[in-house]
Order: C-alpha cells, then structure tokens, then sequence
C-alpha cells in the first residue's frame, strides 16, 4: 500500500467515497503523478471534474506489479497547471482533453490542441504539424477512407515514400456519450456502453455494470460473472481472428483472409447463441447477465467453439508458414520498448513491444480472480509482433474458453441492486480485446452519476501507430494500421 | 507446404457461400427474435407498460390516441416484450425489415401491424444498378458494429460480390452512398460532399438505428438524428446493428434479385 502513497490505493473494481480521497494543490499533484509514474505507474485516466466554476482534476494511476491502483484529486484550479507530458508523454492526450473541456492550460505541453471539438460541420483540427524542406510533401488522407472503416484524418509528412512524421486527428464520431450520462444512469445509459466501441461491448458493457455493482456494494451473481468472461473472451476470439484476416488480405495472402473472414463471423455467431446479437448487446446489465447457458446450448456453444478454434488455428498457420508473409511483417511499423512504455501503450499493441500487461492478470476483477490466461507477449515491437500477439491470444482465449466451460458455476444470472451510494468513486478495468478499458464513475449526493469517464484502449495507443510510422515508407500504412486496428468511435466518445 | 494444405482445406472444405436467395433463408439466432409486430387493438386505452420501458421511446401514443412502434427507433432490446400483459408486441423471427418510406416502419395501426417491406427501384434504375451496384459506405458516427456487418456480406460465406454489389473508395465510381451513424456534426460537411461527388442518378442508403434516427444516442445535440435531414434516402435499413441477412434481403429487395422462395 505504501507505494502508491500519497494516493489513495484501491482495487480494480471498487468504490471509494469521494472524502477519501486525497486532494492535492495542482502543482503538487501533477508532481506526485509524475514521481509514481517514475516507480513504474501508469495512467489510467486524467480528466477534469466541473462543477459550476470550479474544475479539479482526478488522476487514476495503476501499478501493475502491486495490483493495485491508485487514486488522487486536486483542489479546484484556475488557469493554467505545469504540464506532465513534457516527461511523461503518455499524459499528453488526457491534458490535451481537459484543456479542450475546461480550458485549464497545461503550461509547456509540447502540441496544445482539441481532441475532438466540432467547428461548423467539421473538427477543428488546423494547422497540423509540418515539416520543411526540399523533397519533404505532405499527404493527406480521410475523413472517408477507401474502405467501409470508420472516419478519422491522417496527415503525412514524407520525404520521398519515407514517412516522417503521421499526425492523426479524430473527433469526427464525436457522439457526446460523457455529456450525456451527467445525472444518470438513463434509460438509455447501458445502451451507450454498449456502442461506445460497437465491437468492443462486452468489455465497455462489464467496466460499466462492475462500477454500478461497485457503487451500490453489491456483487453480481457469480453464474453472471463467469458469463461475462466467456463473453469476453468470445470477444476478442472474433475480433482477433478478424485481424489475422485483415492483415492477410492486405498482403495479398487470399487463402488465411478469406477463412478467417468467415471464421470471424462463426464466432459472433457464438456471441449471437448466447444472447441473440453477434456483439453481444443486451447480455449484460448492472446486477448480472440477461441470458443463461442453459445445458443444451452449453453444449452447442462448446462443440461449435472446438471446431472453430480448430479452423482458426488451421488458417492462421497457413499464414506463419509462408515466408512471403513473415518478411512482409518482419521490422515494418517498430514501436521500441521504451517508446510503448513512455506513451502507455496498452493491450495485445504493449504486448507486442515486450510489455507485460494485461488486466485480467495484473488486476483481476470478475471471474479472472479466479483464473487467468498466460499472458501473451512478443518482443520486436513490428507487425510481424503484433500479428503473433493475436496468434498466441487466439490459442490461449480458446484454451481459457474451454477450460472455464467446464468449471461452470451454478445460481442465479442475477441480483437487484440498491441505488447506488452518494458521493463515492468506483474504477473498472477490463482488458478488452484492444487492451484496457477504463470507467470511472463518480456520484453526486443523491447517488447520481455526476460524472463519468470512459477511457478506450484507442485513447493510449493512437500514438503508438503514430510512432510506428516514424522512418516507415508511406505505401506500408495499410498494413502498420490494421496490426493496431484501433478505434475511432472509441476515441471520440 | 502450405499450398498443398490450403488446397486439401478447400476441397475439404468445398463451396461455403450459403445457397440463399435461391433457397430459404438461413434461420436467426433463436434469441435474436426477428422483428417485431404489433397489434395496436389488444392495446387498452391507458395501458404504458411499454412506452414506460422502451429507452427510445420508439413505443409512443398517436395523437388518436392509438399505440405506435417505430422500428427506425427501435434498438430491439426485447424491454417492451417483457413488459406488455395483454399479447400486443410479438416477434414475428423474420429478418425482413427493410422499408422505402420511413412512415412504413411505423407499426400499430389497424391493417400497419407488421412493416410494409421495400418495393423494388423503378424499371429505369433497375435496369441501371440491377446488376451492379456500386457503393460508397459513409460512416458518421454510431459504433463501427452496423460497419462490421456490412463488411461480414463481403466474406465467402455470404459473397455479396456475386449479385454485383461492390463497396467502392471513389464517390465518383458509385452509384450510391450507404450511409451507417446518425450523423454526427463531424461528419456533416464530408457526407455532403461524399454524396455530391456521386455521379447521378443515385440511391442513398440508411442503414442501423442510428442512421434511421439516432439510435441509443438519440436526442444527442453533437449529431443529425439520423441521414435523411442530409442525404434523400432510398432505403430503410432497421436493426442496431441489423442482422447481415436483413442488409442482403433489403438490397436485393430494392434489386428485385430475391427469389421467389425469399421475397
Ligand atoms: S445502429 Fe447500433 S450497431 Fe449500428 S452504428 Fe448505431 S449503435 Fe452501432
């Protein structure tokens, strides 16, 4: 516990009540921030809380090797703060929104700009970063992209076919889910966890009710639990899977795009089996799951599951088998170590790079305090790592899957909870199949969400592919893009 | 050697492209439920249990009074199933949804009780786009899943390539604009422009909750509550996201390509 002092420790999944909670002067803050992300914290989540006037800042750290996270707030502040992201960059985005939200100056940050503000029609994201020189010309794609993906900006600064600098500037799915759940939960609420990221909702969906369960000291059921993960699992077994295709076709390796393309959508249809939607909507709700694995569909669920594991693993070795393939990906798209560490990369994009990270081992909520996957890790940091990530997830989510079939628990799918108690904090990560999923969520004195932050993986590892690109020749983009395959609508909220 | 073994893969394997529309549709999930039907008469007067439930008060009272249900509204969450005593609201399993005119997916009214489904394009278009119609998807806002079924149609199993529907990069190769989000403000000005730089005649496409009216972030100032304040739109396609067989029947419906088993 001592390690996280002078923070407030706290475990994945819990609640605090806001009085606990220390709160420092900003500049004593920020420099507390920045010697625990010295010891090796990361940041979760830095986003400001307004209330009328007044602004504080709330700061949620992890320390992966204490399982344990860390939590802080500052007094209100006006004006202007000393910026952490000229020593730790991974702030750099967090102290750019609170700027765009609050107007609060993070003095020296090195690129001061929105994140996602909307000026007539469009994001206002003008000027970009620019390079001078001969030979040096700029590239600029989207938002429509070539093809049916989802809409974000890209500009390029090349010398030549080589890239030397990418800026990437979203917003343009800018939704407004944050605004919105200000005095919630609404009816509408769980409907919106689940399309923060339409692909990533099992994980959004479980953040969401763990923190209401968190907030109104109830658990759910412990059927409702072991539910969720397999769910989860069932998640990033299709997104995966979907990946290895996409990187396949984007080579031209037809034989490994076209099976995983199906194979994909087999999975979803084991998500569909379970709850009656390929994504999973509607499976989860604060107090537990919707929908049970009655004996007969368990049954199917697990015999299809072997099959299309099988399949999956058959057409991605198609794929580690061809030479063509391997050298394509091999030193395309470095992300360093060093680099991963220092901009917070998260998920199978941090464990590419050597990381090991991975919530469901390092902060086991749920179901995974009682088990937990290896953790799969690759350490050269390109595509060709990035790739084998997913290869080994693959192996290891469809290992996991079915072993935990077989400990099913019995009991109920669900319990009611009571409402939510006042002034009080609650944080949730979940390792989504991207990497980590944060929600934090705060109450008013009337047990109302007063306010709620929603952190996607994308949010961290933007940057990395950003990075990636650094000294990469510009045709490569394609395929250095789908080995992140990060979230747009994640981003933007 | 992995020639030899995606070759035996394939023979093993053999064509897994579904036989549909030639022959019946595949079913749905026994949990997904199809669309939904409702018999406004069953309804009493001041019964609200389901315009009580419904999250986007797509169950609402007509000005006369009569129950309503707008699927353009409707995320399929099943609430209002669970909540209505008197039988009004079933699901019908049937993964037809998709409309022409936005009023026929409003249900309730004596002889509206299940949606009006889409007539074909008129001959000219038809004769036009019947065989190849070309695409450019915009995506303004929503949640990427209405994206990720749309690319599911271009996968072998369902091989949307051979009714020579294709999604295309250029605006100025297509034929039309599918459009998925409820329009975000973001997203505004590059719609606009999408849908001028598509060559005429052309068709605009709706497709998910979102685009027909905003979704589960309905009400939302940041977007349009849907396309159809932006682009003039051909087709409805319901469902949040809709299932991948009510996006193929809905375009092979505007085709007229549905066999005669499916229509
Ligand atoms: S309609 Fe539903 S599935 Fe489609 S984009 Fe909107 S929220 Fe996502």
């Amino acid at each position: 516990m001592k390690i996280v002092a002078p923070f407030s420790p706290l475990v994945n999944g819990s609640r605090i009540s806001w009085s606990e909670i220390p709160s420092f002067a900003i500049t004593e803050l920020v420099q507390t921030t920045s010697d625990l992300l010295d010891k090796g914290a990361r940041l979760c989540s830095w986003f400001v809380l307004t209330e009328g006037q007044d602004h504080s800042i709330v700061c949620v750290l992890a320390m992966d090797t204490e399982s344990l996270l860390a939590i802080a707030r500052s007094e209100p502040v006006q004006g202007s703060y000393p910026s952490l992201t000229p020593r730790h960059p991974q702030a750099h985005l967090f102290e750019r929104e609170v700027w765009e939200q609050s107007g609060l100056v993070p003095q020296n940050h090195p690129w001061l700009k929105p994140v996602r503000y909307i000026l007539d029609q469009a994001p206002a994201n003008a000027p970009f970063f620019q390079v001078d020189g001969p030979e040096v010309h700029e590239v600029a794609v989207g938002p429509v992209h070539a093809g049916v993906i989802e809409p974000g900006h890209f500009r390029f600064q090349c010398r030549g076919e080589e890239v030397l600098h990418l800026e990437i500037s979203l917003g343009y799915q800018h939704r407004g889910i944050e605004k919105h759940l200000k005095g919630g939960p609404h009816p509408l609420t769980v409907f919106q966890m689940e399309t923060i990221a339409g692909d990533t909702s099992i994980a959004h969906a479980t953040a969401y009710a763990t923190n209401m369960e968190a907030l109104s000291g109830v658990e759910a059921p412990l059927r409702a639990q072991w539910l969720r993960a397999l769910a989860l699992e069932l998640e990033r077994l299709a997104n995966h899977t979907g990946d290895m295709g996409a990187l396949a076709l984007d080579v031209a390796f037809l034989p490994t795009s076209a099976a995983c393309g199906k194979i994909r959508g087999d999975f979803l249809n084991l998500t569909a089996l379970l709850c009656g939607n390929r994504f999973g909507r509607g499976l989860i709700f604060p107090g537990g799951c919707r929908h049970d694995l009655e004996p007969s569909r368990l049954g199917t669920l697990l015999k299809k599951l072997r099959e299309h594991i099988a399949d999956a693993q058959e057409a991605i070795a198609w794929f580690w088998d061809a030479a063509s393939v391997r050298i394509r990906f091999r030193d395309v798209g470095v992300v360093h170590t060093s680099q991963a560490r220092d901009i917070g990369l998260v998920g199978p994009s941090a464990r590419a790079c050597g990381l090991v990270r991975d919530v469901r081992f390092d902060h086991p909520a749920g179901w995974h305090r009682f088990s937990q996957a290896p953790v799969a890790v690759w350490p050269s940091g390109d595509i060709l790592a990035r790739a084998k990530v997913r290869t080994l997830e693959i192996e290891r989510s469809g290992d996991y899957l079915l072993e935990q079939i077989k400990n099913e628990v019995p009991g109920p799918i669900s319990t009611t909870l009571s409402s939510p108690m006042p002034h009080s904090l609650a944080v949730t990560l979940v390792e989504g199949w991207r990497g980590e999923v944060c929600h934090v969520a705060i109450t008013d004195h009337n047990g109302l969400l007063r306010a709620y932050k929603i952190t996607d993986p994308s949010f961290h590892n933007w940057t990395g592919l950003a990075l990636a690109l650094r000294g990469t020749a510009v045709y490569d983009f394609p395929i250095c893009n789908k080995s992140f395959n990060l979230s747009y609508c994640g981003f933007d909220l | 050697m992995y020639i030899f073994d995606t070759l035996v893969h394939r023979m093993r394997r053999g064509c897994q492209t579904m036989p549909y529309p030639q022959e019946q549709a595949p079913a749905l999930p026994d949990r997904h439920g199809g669309t939904l039907r409702l018999d406004g008469q069953k309804c009493p007067d001041d019964c609200q249990f389901c315009t009580d439930v419904c999250p986007t008060k797509a169950l609402y009272r007509d000005f006369d009074n009569t129950k309503q249900l707008d699927l353009g509204r409707c995320l399929f969450c099943g609430a209002c199933l669970t909540a209505c005593p008197h039988g009004a609201l079933t699901q019908t399993n049937d993964h037809r949804m998709a409309v022409r005119n936005r009023e026929d997916l409003i249900l309730g009214k004596p002889d509206q009780e299940e949606l009006r489904l889409a007539e074909a394009l008129d001959k000219k278009l038809r004769s036009m786009f019947g065989r190849s119609l070309r695409l450019r998807q915009v995506s303004a806002g929503g949640c990427n899943a209405c994206e990720a079924d749309i690319n599911v149609l271009g996968t072998i199993g369902w091989d949307i390539g051979r009714f020579g529907i294709q999604y295309v990069a250029s605006p100025r190769h297509a034929d039309g604009v599918l459009v998925t989000g409820p329009v975000t403000k973001g997203m505004e000005l590059a719609l606009r422009k999408t849908w001028e730089a598509i060559p005429a005649p052309k068709i605009a496409i709706a497709l998910g909750a979102c685009a027909l009216s905003g979704g589960p972030f309905t009400g939302h100032p940041e977007h349009n509550q849907g396309a159809d304040s932006i682009v003039p739109i051909d087709l409805y396609i319901p469902g949040c996201p809709p299932h991948p067989l009510t996006i193929l029947d809905g375009y092979l419906r505007l085709l007229n390509r549905l066999g005669k088993n499916n229509k």
